[in-house]
């Protein structure tokens, strides 16, 4: 079991107050991602959980018990650090043995579990290297691999991929999904990359400020978003935002459109505007689209779509999927 | 230094510092060796011609080279041991944000800047004075007799002062290799149910390995050479005569160069041993 709760938890590092008192529930089995951008509190949030950094105010419950005050060690909890944190002077082989030994587990019994969770995470062939001697991303595993021997309650990861390139992370986001779907325990995952919060989350934390936006299901945030903040944040490429008259009409102070959301047509449409960069994936192509009395939008085309730089384009926006938001910035439904 | 030229022009350059530290060492040590081999008594005779192996069985089967070959070993061993426990400690300690910390970090390497003639009689006069030390005023607070230190306990003195001497040194090493542990490692030890004392084992201590290597390796060369403290304290008495003091004596208290030059060989493959006995032990900390 690992459920974790946290009520009016609240963190100030002096005076600064990092988290105001906020409210969380995280399920069983569920996986969770923390998102926001940098400097938001989610590593201190993260810590607060891990018991690493002690609550200024507040209740953290694990599985209905009050762990605020416990040590780290005694939540059984298992963190993934961004650095790796792998200790360097030991073979990987002891690394993944480090909290079985200290939990003072039969040396037989130890040997065992290191190598199955060695076979889960394809280390077998490393077992006696050095970290220093492996790639990131082999000691992204060696890090995973200590935590999943322990069977914790729940797993924290603090951006474990930020220091792989852009192709491991890809693979090691499948990697993590799949050792979810297969064991089944809790994760909490922090990042700033909203595109791993999309793909792995079961339920997404939006973060600012320390103050949570929103939560709910990756769909959810994609197609209700509840402020300015969120609409923008979540979604890739972001979203587009207009005020003034061009939101006057939806009855709104601002609205938001989607790229994917816009028709482009050559011979007509609502809006007139200049093309400018169009940026070809092969699949798709975004293309940057100065609207008179809009603003620069970006909008998705098909991947063979021609248009040179100053063509004019039409644009049309889906009407039903336009977001619409007060002078607070709230969404209006 | 990627091409012909630079490194040619490379090794121009440094020929005038390496010619120099060669000059350097070489002259003395075979000056050294040229005097071993011959009776040379400066003021009974001067020079007086080859001896051959006369002088080192003469210093070898001397009374005095066994005791003094352990007590050198004694006060390495000893300010080596006391150094680094204590500099582990004091490095930790230092290490933590504690209230005047730049202040106490100063005091913690000042006596490091003292002359070691100069420590070595602060210490006898001001703390182990058997009549007005403060040691002495302490010891009779508490009602007990004084310790004549430099002559009843004079080895533990010698290696006391020599401690306070090098402490600072170790602490400085230890503390940036303290530093320079990366703290999300402490704390995963701790996530992974490491207390306190087995994480200093399992993470702290293995950090400061290279750290400890370096300490010991440059200690024990200085330390071998020891000679200041003993000179002003004990004078070489009361067992407190090491190698180095020993071939002192040889040489300018009897006035025998030739003796004191076969003294100074000994003095360099006691080195060497206990050079080749340190890398064995530490010395794989070192490459990694
Ligand atoms: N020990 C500390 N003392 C004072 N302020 C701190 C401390 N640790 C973090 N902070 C502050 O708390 C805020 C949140 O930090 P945190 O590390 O949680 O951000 P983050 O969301 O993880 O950012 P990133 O994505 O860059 O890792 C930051 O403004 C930071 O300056
Ligand atoms: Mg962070």
């Amino acid at each position: 079991m690992g459920r974790i709760t946290l009520q009016q938890v609240a963190k100030s590092f002096g005076t600064t107050e990092v988290i105001p008192p906020l409210d969380l529930e995280v399920n069983d089995g569920e996986f969770v991602v923390f998102v926001g951008p940098s400097g938001c509190g989610k590593s201190t949030l993260l810590r607060l959980i891990a018991g690493l950094e002690d609550v200024s105010g507040g209740t953290i419950l694990i599985d209905g018990e009050d762990v605020s005050n416990t040590p780290p060690a005694k939540r059984g909890l298992a963190m993934v650090f961004q650095s790796y944190a792998l200790y360097p002077h030991m073979s990987v082989r002891k690394n993944i043995a480090f909290p079985l030994k200290m939990a003072g587990v039969a040396k037989a019994d130890i040997k065992k579990k290191v190598e199955n969770a060695a076979q889960v995470l394809n280390l077998t062939e490393y077992l006696d290297r050095r970290p220093g001697q492996l790639s990131g991303g082999q000691r992204q595993r060696v890090a995973i691999g200590r935590s999943i021997v322990r069977e914790p309650e729940a797993f924290l990861f603090d951006e474990p991929l930020s220091n792989l390139d852009a192709a491991l992370r890809g693979n090691m986001r499948l990697e993590i999904s799949e050792l979810h779907q297969s064991l089944k325990t809790t994760m909490v995952y922090v990042t700033h990359d909203q595109v791993e919060a999309m793909t792995m989350a079961d339920k997404i934390v939006v973060l600012q400020k320390g103050v949570i936006e929103q939560v709910g299901s990756p769909l959810d945030l994609y197609r209700n978003p509840a402020n300015l903040f969120v609409a923008g944040f979540i979604g890739s490429p972001a979203m587009n935002f207009a005020s003034g008259a061009t939101a006057q009409e939806f009855d709104a102070t601002t609205i938001g459109f989607r790229p994917e959301h816009l028709k482009l047509s050559p011979e007509g449409g609502d809006w007139t505007g200049t093309v400018g960069v169009s940026e070809h994936l092969g699949s798709d192509t975004f293309v940057h689209v100065d609207i008179e009395g809009v603003g620069k939008v970006t909008a998705r085309a098909d991947g063979d779509i021609s248009l040179g730089y100053g063509d004019t384009v039409f644009l049309t926006p889906d009407r039903a999927r336009v977001h619409r938001f007060d002078v607070h910035g709230l969404a209006l439904r | 230094m990627a091409t012909k030229q630079s490194r040619s022009a490379a090794r121009l350059m440094m020929a005038p510092a390496v010619f120099l530290l060669l000059v350097w060492m070489l002259v003395p040590l075979a000056m050294t060796l040229w005097f071993s081999f011959r009776k040379f008594l400066p003021l009974r005779g001067g020079d007086l011609g080859f001896v051959g192996f006369d002088n080192y069985v003469r210093f070898i089967s001397s009374s005095s080279f066994w005791p003094s070959v352990q007590t050198t070993l004694i006060v390495v061993g000893s300010v080596l041991l006391i150094t680094l426990v204590l500099g582990v400690l004091l490095a930790l300690l230092l290490d933590q944000p504690i209230w005047g910390q730049g202040i106490v970090r100063i005091l913690v390497i000042a006596p490091f800047f003292v002359m070691p003639t100069v420590s070595a009689l602060v210490w006898k006069n001001i703390f182990m004075d058997p009549v007005n030390g403060l040691f002495a005023h302490l010891w009779k607070f508490f009602g007990a007799e004084p310790v004549q230190w430099l002559s009843q306990a004079s080895l533990p003195s010698i290696v006391m002062i020599v401690s306070w001497q090098w402490l600072p040194f170790a602490t400085l090493i230890l503390l940036t290799a303290i530093q320079s542990l990366d703290s999300e490692q402490l704390e995963a030890a701790e996530m992974d149910g490491a207390p306190v004392l087995r994480r200093f084992w399992h993470i702290i201590v293995p950090h400061l390995s290279r750290a400890i290597t370096i300490v010991i390796l440059i200690q024990t060369i200085f330390l071998l050479a020891v000679f200041a403290e003993i000179f002003v304290t004990t004078g070489g008495a009361f067992g407190t005569k090491t190698l180095t003091y020993l071939i002192y004596q040889r040489v300018l208290e009897s006035q025998n160069v030739g003796l004191g030059s076969a003294g100074g060989v000994y003095a360099i493959i006691l080195a060497n041993i206990l050079a080749l006995f340190l890398m064995r032990i530490v010395g794989k900390n070192l490459d990694a």
